[in-house]
This record gives C-alpha cells, sequence and structure tokens, in this order.
C-alpha cells in the first residue's frame, strides 16, 4: 500500500505535472534574475549621481528637448498598455488578438529605439558625446543600456510571435510571453526612473 | 583582416614567457593527442561535453578548478621566488613580466580556480542533498560551466597570444587606463571576467531556484543540510553582488576604448574601486561560506554526532550573508573617504567576527562531544580551525588599528590567511568527502595526509613571515627590494611555497594511487564515512536519476535517522519511469562561441566578433524553442539499476512507518 502512496507523491510526476513545475521554477528564476539586472540598473544610477556634477563647464538643461522626451515616454508607456492588451488576449486563448497586440508593442517599442537612437546621435555629433564629461559618459551608459535592453526584448517579442504563430498558444510559450511581459514593463518601470530622476530635473 | 593582432603578440620578449607558452601549447596538444590516440572523442562528446548531467558538470567544473590550480601554483613559486632572489640584481623576471604574473595567479585563483571549485561541488552535491533527481535549470548550469571555460581559456591564451594584464587583479584605474596599459592585458582581464560573471550569475541562479523548488518533500528550510544553507547564502550573494562587477568591467572597458570618462580623476578612481568591492567583499563570503558548510558536514560525521548548535550555525550564516553587503568599504580605508564614512565601515566589519565565532565555537563543541575520526577531510578541517583564527584576529587589526599595515604584505598574508584556510582547505575537505560519491571509491588515505601536511607547512611558512614584514614596513607587490633585513623572511617564504608545490604533486599522486588501488578503496563506498545526509543514500556513483524512489524527510540528518531505523534493506516493490534531462550541445557551443567573441574584441577582429554574436544567438536561440520533456528512463531500466545495487533504501516508505 505505502507503494502507491510514492506513486501519487513523486515516483512518477506525470508530464503535464513536470511541465507546470517547470513553469513554475522558471517564473521564479526570471525573478532572479530581474533582480540582478535591476542591480545593474541602480549602480548605473549611482555611477550618473556620482558623475551629474562633471559637466565639463557644459550646461545640460540645454541638451534635451522636452517634446522628444515626451514622446518617447509615450511611446514606451504605449507599448506596456498595449502588452497588457496581448496578455488579456493570452489568457484568453485568443491567438490572433494577442499577435495583433504584440505587433503594436513591437512598433511603439521600435519608434521608441529609433527616437532614441537619433536623440543619442545627434548628441554624440553635437560635441555632447559620451567621452565629452563625466556627466554625459553616465548619461548615455545608462539611457545606452536601457536602449539595448529594450532593442533585445524587441527580438524576442518577434521570435515568440512567431512561435504562436506557427505552434499555437501552448501553456509552455503562455508562460514565455507571461515572463516578456515582466521585462517589458520592468523596463518601463526603469524608463520612468530615468524620465524622472535624469531628464526632468534638467528640463524644468 | 585580423585587427591588432600581428606575429609580435608571441611572447618573443621574454625566454622565461616563451617557455610558458610553450607548455601551454604542447599541454593543450598532448591532450587531443591522447585523446584521438584513445579513440575517446565520441565518447567525450556524447557523455560529457554535452552531458546535462549535474554530477557530470560538477565534475567537469572541478577539473577546470585543479588543473588552474596547478596554473596558479606555478605562479605563485615563480612571484616567491623572484621576490626572495631579486635583492639589489634583478631577479629573473623583468617588472613587466612580474606583474602580469602576478596579475594572473589573483584572477586565476579567484575567478579560475575558488569559483568553479565552489560551483562544483554545488554541483554534484546539492541536488543529492536535497533528495532532488536534478537541479532546476540544467542547461543554465550546463551554460554556467563553459562560460567559466572560456573565461579560463582566454586567460591561458593570453600566455601565449599577447600578454596579460599587468594592472593587478583589482585592475584598479589609471593603471589599467589607456594611459598605462596601452597594450591587449587589461582587456583580457575585462573579458575573462565579464565571461566568468555571467557564468557565475547562471550558476547562482540555477542552485537558488533549485534549493528552493526542488526539495524532497517533509524538508524545511531549518532541515537542510549546512552546506545546502550555505549554497543557499553564496547563491544569493552571486545574484546580488555580481552585477556590480559587471558594471565595474563593461565600464572600464568604455573608458578604454570609447573614451568615456567614468573613471577619470580621482571621484572617479573611487567609483572604480566602490564597484569593485561592492562585488568583492560579498565575493570573499561567496566562497567562504560554502566551505564553512562543507567542515560542518565533516565535523558532523567524522565526530560521529548530530552537530551542535544546528540553528546557531543557520542563523550566523545568514547574518555573516547579511553583513557581507555592508562591509565592502574596509577594503580600501586608507582612500579617504571621510570620518563618517570609514567610522560606519570600521564597525560594521568587525561585527562579522560575532557570527565567525559562534561557528568555531559550535564546530568545536560538536568535535568535543563526539567521537573523532581523523580521516583526511578532518584534518583539512582541524587544520583551518586553527589557523583560521589567526587569519580572523589580523582581519580584527585591519578594521581598528592605524593605516600603517594597510597595503603591505601583512594584507597579502592576511587575506591568504582566509582564503587558504578559510576557502581551499574547505574544498579539498570536500574534494576528499565526495570524491567516493562521485566516482565510487575513496581516495587513499597515505598520500591525503602527506598532501595536508604539505599544504599547512607550506601555508604557514609562506605566509607567517609576510606579516612580520607588514609589521617592518614592507609593501606589498614589490618585484625587487633593496632591504637586507626582509630578505631572510622572504626566503623563508620561498621554502613554504615550494612546501606548497609538494602538496599539489601529492594530492595528483593520490590520484593516481586511488585510481591503481580503486578496487581495495571501492569497499563500502556507497556510505564510506557512515554519513548522515541524504546524498549518502543514493548508489556511489549515483544514478542518473539519483533517486528511484524521492525520500521524504523528517528532520535533519535524515540519512542517519534511517540507518538508525534500520529499514534499510525494503526494496521499493514498483518502479516507475523517470523523465530526465537529455543532452544539449548549447552549452558548449554557448561557451565556444562567447570565446570567440571575447576574443574578436580583445584583438579587434570585427568580422569575427560578428561571426561570434550571431554564434552566441543561434546557441541560446536553439535552447530558447526546445519544448523537450527530457528522456524517459522506463520503469524496467530502473529497475535494473537499482537491482544491482545490493541494499535498496525504500526512502519513499519512511513516511508511512
Amino acid at each position: 500500500m505505502t507503494d502507491a502512496v510514492i506513486t501519487a507523491d513523486h515516483g512518477d510526476e506525470t508530464n503535464a505535472e513536470s511541465a507546470q513545475r517547470a513553469i513554475e521554477e522558471k517564473t521564479y528564476g526570471f525573478w532572479l534574475w530581474l533582480m540582478s539586472d535591476a542591480i545593474i540598473f541602480a549602480l548605473l544610477f549611482a555611477i550618473f549621481v556620482a558623475m551629474a556634477r562633471n559637466t565639463a563647464d557644459g550646461s545640460t538643461h540645454t541638451l534635451f528637448l522636452l517634446p522628444r522626451i515626451f514622446a518617447e515616454t509615450m511611446l514606451l508607456l504605449a507599448s506596456s498598455a498595449t502588452f497588457g492588451f496581448a496578455s488579456v488576449a493570452i489568457s484568453a486563448g485568443q491567438r490572433r488578438r494577442a499577435i495583433v497586440w504584440l505587433g503594436m508593442t513591437s512598433i511603439s517599442g521600435l519608434s521608441f529605439v529609433v527616437m532614441e537612437i537619433s536623440e543619442l546621435y545627434g548628441m554624440a555629433i553635437a560635441n555632447a558625446g559620451p567621452w565629452q564629461s563625466g556627466f554625459l559618459s553616465g548619461f548615455f551608459a545608462l539611457i545606452g543600456t536601457h536602449g539595448a535592453h529594450v532593442s533585445f526584448g524587441l527580438v524576442w517579442i518577434v521570435l515568440l510571435g512567431c512561435e504562436i504563430a506557427l505552434r499555437g498558444l501552448t501553456p509552455i510559450a503562455a508562460s514565455r510571453l507571461y515572463r516578456l511581459g515582466l521585462f517589458w514593463h520592468f523596463l518601463v518601470i526603469v524608463w520612468i526612473n530615468i524620465f524622472s530622476f535624469i531628464y526632468l530635473p534638467r528640463l524644468l | 583582416m585580423l585587427g591588432k593582432l600581428t606575429i609580435d603578440a608571441l611572447p618573443f620578449y621574454s625566454g622565461v614567457a616563451m617557455a610558458g607558452a610553450l607548455t601551454v601549447v604542447c599541454g593543450a596538444l598532448g591532450v587531443v593527442a591522447i585523446i584521438t590516440w584513445l579513440g575517446r572523442w565520441r565518447f567525450l562528446w556524447s557523455e560529457w561535453l554535452t552531458s546535462l548531467d549535474h554530477k557530470k558538470i560538477g565534475i567537469m567544473y572541478v577539473i577546470l578548478a585543479l588543473i588552474m590550480l596547478v596554473r596558479g601554483v606555478v605562479d605563485a613559486l615563480m612571484i616567491r621566488t623572484q621576490q626572495a632572489f631579486a635583492f639589489e640584481p634583478h631577479g629573473y623576471l623583468p617588472p613587466d613580466h612580474f606583474n602580469q604574473i602576478f596579475t594572473s595567479h589573483a584572477t586565476i585563483m579567484m575567478f579560475f580556480v575558488a569559483m568553479p571549485f565552489v560551483l562544483g561541488l554545488f554541483s554534484i552535491v546539492i541536488p543529492q542533498q536535497i533528495g532532488a533527481r536534478r537541479v532546476a535549470f540544467p542547461f543554465m548550469n550546463s551554460a554556467g560551466l563553459w562560460l567559466t571555460v572560456s573565461g579560463a581559456t582566454l586567460v591561458m591564451i593570453s600566455l601565449v597570444v599577447g600578454r596579460f594584464s599587468t594592472a593587478y587583479w583589482t585592475a584598479y584605474p589609471p593603471q589599467s587606463g589607456m594611459q598605462f596599459s596601452p597594450d591587449v592585458g587589461v582587456d583580457y582581464w575585462i573579458w575573462a571576467v565579464l565571461l566568468s560573471s555571467v557564468g557565475s550569475i547562471l550558476a547562482g541562479i540555477c542552485f537558488l531556484v533549485t534549493i528552493v523548488k526542488r526539495r524532497a518533500p517533509g524538508m524545511r528550510l531549518m532541515m537542510m543540510p549546512l552546506f545546502t544553507w550555505t549554497a543557499l547564502c553564496a547563491s544569493i550573494l552571486i545574484i546580488f553582488a555580481y552585477p556590480s562587477l559587471i558594471v565595474a568591467a563593461a565600464l572600464l572597458g568604455l573608458d578604454r576604448h570609447l573614451g568615456t570618462q567614468f573613471f577619470a580623476g580621482s571621484d572617479g578612481v573611487l567609483n572604480y574601486i566602490s564597484l569593485f568591492w561592492i562585488w568583492g567583499h560579498p565575493h570573499v563570503y561567496i566562497l567562504i561560506l560554502p566551505a564553512c558548510g562543507i567542515y560542518s558536514e565533516v565535523v558532523a560525521t567524522f565526530s560521529g554526532r548530530r552537530l551542535f548548535g544546528y540553528k546557531s550555525l543557520v542563523y550566523s550564516m545568514v547574518a555573516i550573508t547579511g553583513l557581507s553587503l555592508v562591509v565592502w568599504l574596509h577594503h580600501f580605508y586608507t582612500i579617504g573617504s571621510g570620518v563618517d564614512v570609514n567610522a560606519f565601515f570600521g564597525r560594521a566589519a568587525p561585527l562579522i567576527a560575532v557570527p565567525t565565532i559562534v561557528t568555531i565555537v559550535c564546530w568545536s563543541l560538536t568535535i568535543y562531544l563526539g567521537q573523532v575520526k581523523f580521516s583526511v577531510p578532518m584534518l583539512f578541517t582541524l587544520g583551518f580551525i586553527v589557523t583560521f583564527l589567526v587569519g580572523g584576529i589580523t582581519g580584527f587589526l585591519f578594521a581598528v588599528i592605524p593605516p600603517s599595515i594597510h597595503d603591505t604584505t601583512f594584507r597579502v598574508a592576511h587575506f591568504h590567511n582566509l582564503l587558504i584556510p578559510g576557502a581551499l582547505f574547505g574544498y579539498f575537505a570536500g574534494y576528499q568527502y565526495w570524491f567516493p560519491k562521485a566516482f565510487g571509491f575513496r581516495l587513499e588515505e597515505k598520500w591525503g595526509r602527506r598532501a595536508f601536511w604539505c599544504w599547512i607547512v607550506g601555508f604557514c611558512l609562506a605566509f607567517m613571515p609576510l606579516y612580520i614584514l607588514g609589521f617592518m614596513g614592507m609593501p606589498q607587490r614589490l618585484n625587487r627590494s633593496d632591504v637586507a633585513d626582509w630578505q631572510p623572511y622572504l626566503i623563508v617564504a620561498q621554502a613554504g611555497v615550494l612546501f606548497i608545490v609538494c602538496g599539489v604533486t601529492f594530492l595528483a599522486i593520490q590520484i593516481g594511487v586511488s585510481i591503481r588501488d580503486r578496487k581495495t578503496l571501492a569497499a563500502s563506498s556507497n556510505d564510506p564515512w557512515n554519513g548522515r545526509t541524504l546524498e549518502w543514500a543514493t548508489a556511489s556513483p549515483p544514478a542518473t536519476y539519483n533517486f528511484a524512489a524521492v525520500p521524504h524527510v523528517q528532520g535533519i540528518d535524515p540519512w542517519w535517522t534511517l540507518k538508525q531505523a534500520g529499514t534499510l534493506d525494503h526494496r521499493s516493490a514498483r518502479f516507475h519511469d523517470i523523465i530526465m534531462p537529455g543532452k544539449s550541445s548549447a552549452g558548449i557551443m554557448l561557451g565556444a562561441m562567447s570565446f570567440v567573441f571575447a576574443f574578436a574584441m580583445i584583438w579587434q577582429i570585427w568580422w569575427l566578433a560578428a561571426a561570434g554574436g550571431l554564434g552566441i544567438f543561434a546557441a541560446v536561440l536553439s535552447q530558447t524553442f526546445h519544448d523537450h520533456a527530457g528522456q524517459r528512463i522506463p520503469a524496467s531500466e530502473v529497475e535494473a539499476i537499482e537491482s544491482r545495487r545490493g541494499v535498496s533504501p525504500a526512502l519513499g516508505r519512511e513516511a508511512r512507518t
């Protein structure tokens, strides 16, 4: 009789059980990785603050344009919202709708990255490149790291979009999209901090 | 076409460097030749290099650590020889070459001996200790290994192609900047550190999730073996601390190649030093805590009793983990951070002595109350307890007394005192203790004892004189000196390192002798030490799945309890299919492509870097969309494997009886 207990417990984990368990573990592991990544951003913020006064006598108030920064912020916030709609569609099992929303997310994400690159490029050719001062080094590192993360997220959205288009909305694909969602919203939170602590004090 | 890489990159500048390069090349070619001659490439590839079995990955980690230990000890021998004889005349090493050896010794010992040793022991032991069949993320475990291997390969290849950093293992700017280190040495350092850091974070996440999510039913946190506890603490520290090293190394690279201003000027230098030690101090505990875990297992097993003060030990480990994150500034008191800042860190640092003393007392009382068997793991443990006290006390001196001993050889002696007895002896104890678990036969005792005595005598001879020299004012890292009073002490230290070389040799002989006598040493290898924790419930070497029936745990030392209850001879009447992870070549491809990418970035061979980058992407992608459940091992095969074991403990029954 005791063997039956073993069976029910662990002797024979069914495929569904072990798949469910793998999803839980991956989500937990992904949170840990996000924490590790958050520390990288925190340290870059700290470096930026420590460097904020090393401006090599340049003015920091003329560097940024409010409309551009506002547009970037809106694009990223919109992408967060569209990703939310995609998540709703996924949990409702609506594959086509999920793909449309993911497409919207990647379009606004891509526009954000393009605007970010053009901003950094414009600064670099206007004598405000990362080598000019400690302030600019810290700024470029932070924005560049964030932009690289968003670009990585874009590649990931495209890949997962292809996956559900080709293979359907399997539970494992849904869990991948869930983790991608964590990543995407995390990047929006980082951007809110960049907007509040880096741009706003120099725009107001 | 080849970027900065020209024929001048070969080490023609010194005969000694040329000899080193030839040794590396011949060693590598020799290994390739032997494997080809034996015709074992296919076996090696399919059974080991692509394996996702945590035990095999762990064994490969430890092999890497032992190979790199030999390189690190040879570096140490060269450093000591130079310092012993470089009085007035220059010794045999030019300053630039001496500094390369100095840097590579520490870089190798930290990143490619200590870390792989720790992670390897985690990988072999942790799943078995918690009653799990596998780690949570087998591919990440493999990726972590191969990234570490490619980092180590970068350091080794720097002997042959180009040169290594001369900016010491801490790579402080401005010395590590373009102005003072224009060659590729610092770039080698940066990429080796980056690759191994990413590997370590992957491993840290893998083990933390494994411990949290895969413990056997019934095993609550306060029932986990001490080694598992320290693995949990170390994994948390890895996840939190390593990002700081990644940031420091990456920004240093940007400063060097893009001309950014992160570490320019005195503020910038301070930023680098803070970033480095925000990682560096927890890193000390990432290395020492697992050793403390090993000592705890060894002390309990060889004293034949439950650990005295299990809870106190756990709380101490957790307290050390927390404190280790807030004391980093004590690595650079003398830099002038201001009175308040120094005062905070100067009070926080000695606090670590409190939990440390608790652990020492617990181990001592376990030994005092038990009946001790002086096997090799126990010798290393006792050697640690005695010498570590000296290391602890000298650390205390750093925290409280004026700075005259800072940046002298006193500091060199102090941190070797913590990292040789505190960490390395622990890994040796664990290596001797778990070797029969991994391979099915014990290591030979006589050569183990000889190795131990060489190590401890060598350690004392090599580093006690450095304490004295520190008080006499000898700065660290001198490549030559003109003070006659120092020389006798340096010669004693040189004798010490010769003992350590003997210690390494004896460890090698021990492996040879043990393989020769493996039949006699295999006796009772399933549980050779009368162990207490669950890893001794599996076969030695364990089946792929470790446990045919998953154990139920009701307290600490579950295997001991089970043996006392005498329920060992029950056989599990029915076996079931077990799903295990299969193989994957993505891990080794990721490591290889990362190596190509890093090497190309160092030498600025852009087309190769692009190829390497694509290769990394492809390796990760091939794994990402792999929805395999793994390999199913049919119940009949499990039964066949289990019936080949003499005793098949029906651990699953315990919950019911």
